[in-house]
């Protein structure tokens, strides 16, 4: 133990560390590795099956697909808000800004009967939507929409304070060098907030991927259409298939973080090509 | 080239930052404006860059009126307090940037960018750094990269915004002379900020005093230092000793000392201020025939060829303590001593009698 201690003013380091350890147990190592041990209550070929039948398959393909359109979105949209919010003073800006937390702290299933309401076939915005032959609730599209929703809030807060940071002088420094605003914003701001913004799309991607309340509502959760991995999981919950449920859960697991390991590496990668002071 | 500022003024809310200034840059000169914080300087600075419009008058580069011309037109270069490096750039790139920046019609190729980038570097000193980070170098370092970066662009002016005033003292000083003999290499007319009278008075042509956003006295360092034109740039410009006294009828009077002073011939019973640099007050352990004011020595601070006298005055014709500076010789002659009695006399005064407003200075 003694070689990984250093030196420190503060003391406390080995209780401080045990407790750490014990705690992300109990909280985290556990039950998932749970979830590996009911699994294995299956053969291989069963477990195979289970895993790769066609319905099980169009969920998670719906599901991540989802996911990440629903990410890349905020991704774009979260910086827009992030920097009118940061940049432009205007009426309301308290208020759009308390906005952004409501997805946050709404439960998701309000959200999901709210968004359901709104965009069914005969809901505020769906009776508009419909006779052009947009469908959005009870399709993939809808799964798409709740998922944008419950993720805005992690890219803008993700990046705003960025944005907050970023030194006037540096843009005022770009233009008296002779650079347009596209190219302050390219080579200037972009870079700086880029690590922000990767960690945002990562927080909101795995937000995503778990929603399960939002979704359920307005999915209509037609089988190999808009029916997303957790509902089957329930669903075979509900059937008494403990086995099944739990292989369903440890391919999300594994996928999942596959999914958030790549994106650290790249967030670590975009971190070292733009050093901070 | 020749920048020309008419009659520019700005107010932010009801605090007027520039009030009415006509200054004239000349080619090729290195002008300091020197003033408290608050007194207008930068926001003049980034008026002349463009950064900040005026609310009225006119900025002319070369007789052409610049005033509503874009910050990327006017070919400028700005050096910030701060140096506003970009964190994600190499050093390297950090100068290249305004050359890559350009329209791809005047944007030199590869090589030619290479070669400039190369040569700034050196004229920096500091080429040896060139795939480093900003935040891999040091504060000096970090400012000469930023001057480099604003001389890529090859400009007509070179404007500097407090360019030493993030650095300590020793690397300051060393900037500065180095600063000034490029100016002597390159003569491009520049502009710089500055709080420090002495940075002001070392390196710069000409000097503007400022205060509260108007102009009080411009010219060159000699001329300010020793004709200030009145009692502000007297106090602003190095270690002065303030007498208050009276003045009538060609004679001024600082407690028992009286004073020629022809220039005021006609005052009548005014009260006066008198201003003595240090060095101009003579010290003397007896009275010897002529006037001279009591004092005694409060400390001593004898390090180096100058030594530094505070002395307490009899009567309080002078508000704080007094300070004269003496040779070494002088000081070992006299042999001083702290709590010792000394009379002092002003080898030189500038007297500043009160109009309107009696004493309302002080």
């Amino acid at each position: 133990m003694s070689t990984f201690k250093q030196y420190s003013v503060l003391p406390g380091f080995n209780l401080a560390l045990g407790f750490t350890l014990l705690y992300l147990s109990l909280v985290v190592l556990i039950p998932l590795s749970a979830a590996f041990i009911h699994s294995a209550k299956l053969t291989w070929p069963e477990f195979w099956s289970t895993v790769t039948a066609p319905r099980v398959v169009a969920s998670y393909r719906l599901t991540f697909g989802a996911s990440f359109a629903a990410a890349v979105v905020n991704t774009f949209f979260g910086l827009l808000v992030a920097w009118v919010l940061v940049r432009y003073p205007f009426p309301g800006k308290r208020l759009v800004d308390a906005l952004i937390d409501l997805p946050f702290a709404l439960p998701t299933s309000v959200a999901g009967i709210t968004l359901t309401a709104i965009y069914a076939g005969n809901g505020w915005l769906g009776q508009y939507l419909e006779p052009l032959g947009i469908k959005v609730a009870f399709t993939p599209v809808g799964v798409f929409v709740a998922l944008t929703f419950i993720g805005l809030p992690f890219v803008v807060r993700t990046v705003q304070p960025v944005l907050e940071d970023i030194e006037k002088e540096l843009e005022e420094a770009a233009a008296m060098l002779g650079a347009t605003r596209w190219q302050t914003f390219r080579y200037v701001i972009f870079p700086a907030v880029l690590p922000a913004l990767t960690t945002g799309f990562a927080l909101a991607f795995a937000r995503a991927i778990g929603e399960y309340g939002s979704v359920i509502f307005i999915a209509g959760n037609i089988p190999m259409v808009s029916e997303i991995t957790p509902l089957l999981i329930i669903t075979k919950l509900e059937q008494y298939d403990y086995a099944g449920a739990t292989a369903i859960a440890v391919v999300m697991l594994v996928i999942s973080f596959i999914l958030l390991l790549i994106i650290n590496l790249l967030q670590w990668w975009v971190r070292h090509r733009s050093i901070k002071a | 080239m020749t920048i020309e500022i008419h009659d520019l003024s700005k107010q932010f809310g009801s605090f007027t930052a520039l009030n009415d200034i006509n200054l004239k840059v000349n080619p090729g000169e290195l002008l300091a404006l020197l003033g408290p914080s608050g007194s207008g300087k930068t926001t003049l600075l980034r008026v002349i860059a463009g950064l900040e419009t005026a609310d009225s008058g006119q900025v002319l580069f070369n007789e052409e009126d610049s005033t509503d011309k874009h910050i990327r037109d006017r070919h400028v270069g700005f050096v910030f307090q701060h140096y506003a490096l970009f964190r994600n750039m190499t050093i390297f790139e950090n100068v290249a940037f305004g050359l890559r920046v350009r329209p791809r019609k005047q944007r030199p190729n590869a090589p030619e960018i290479n070669h400039r980038v190369t040569e700034l570097l050196q004229l920096v000193q500091l080429d040896w750094l060139a795939d480093r980070y900003p935040h891999q170098l040091s504060g000096g370092q970090r400012q000469r990269i930023a001057l480099a970066r604003a001389l890529a662009v090859e400009p007509s002016v070179l404007l500097l915004d407090e360019p030493f005033g993030a650095l300590d003292a020793k690397v300051r000083k060393e900037l500065r002379a180095w600063l000034r003999k490029l100016h002597d290499d390159m003569h491009i007319t520049s502009v710089f900020v500055t709080h420090d009278q002495e940075e002001a008075l070392e390196v710069a042509d000409r000097i503007v005093v400022m205060n509260r956003g108007r102009i009080e006295q411009i010219g060159t360092p000699d001329e300010v230092y020793e004709k200030p034109a009145n009692p502000f740039v007297y106090e602003f410009l190095g270690h002065v000793n303030l007498f208050h006294g009276r003045v009538h009828q060609g004679h001024a009077w600082i407690g028992d000392l009286e004073v020629d002073a022809p220039e005021y011939s006609e005052a009548e019973d005014l009260s006066a201020i008198a201003y003595v640099r240090p060095h101009d007050i003579e010290v003397d352990r007896t009275l010897n025939g002529e006037p001279a004011l009591a004092a005694h020595i409060v400390h001593i601070l004898a390090i180096g060829p100058v030594v530094r006298l505070e002395l307490a005055g009899k009567d309080n014709q002078s508000t704080n303590s007094i300070y004269a500076e003496i040779s070494k010789e002088r000081f070992r002659e006299l042999q001083l001593a702290r709590g010792d009695q000394v009379f002092i006399k002003p080898r030189k005064l500038d007297l500043f009698p009160n109009h309107a407003q009696n004493g309302s200075i002080h």
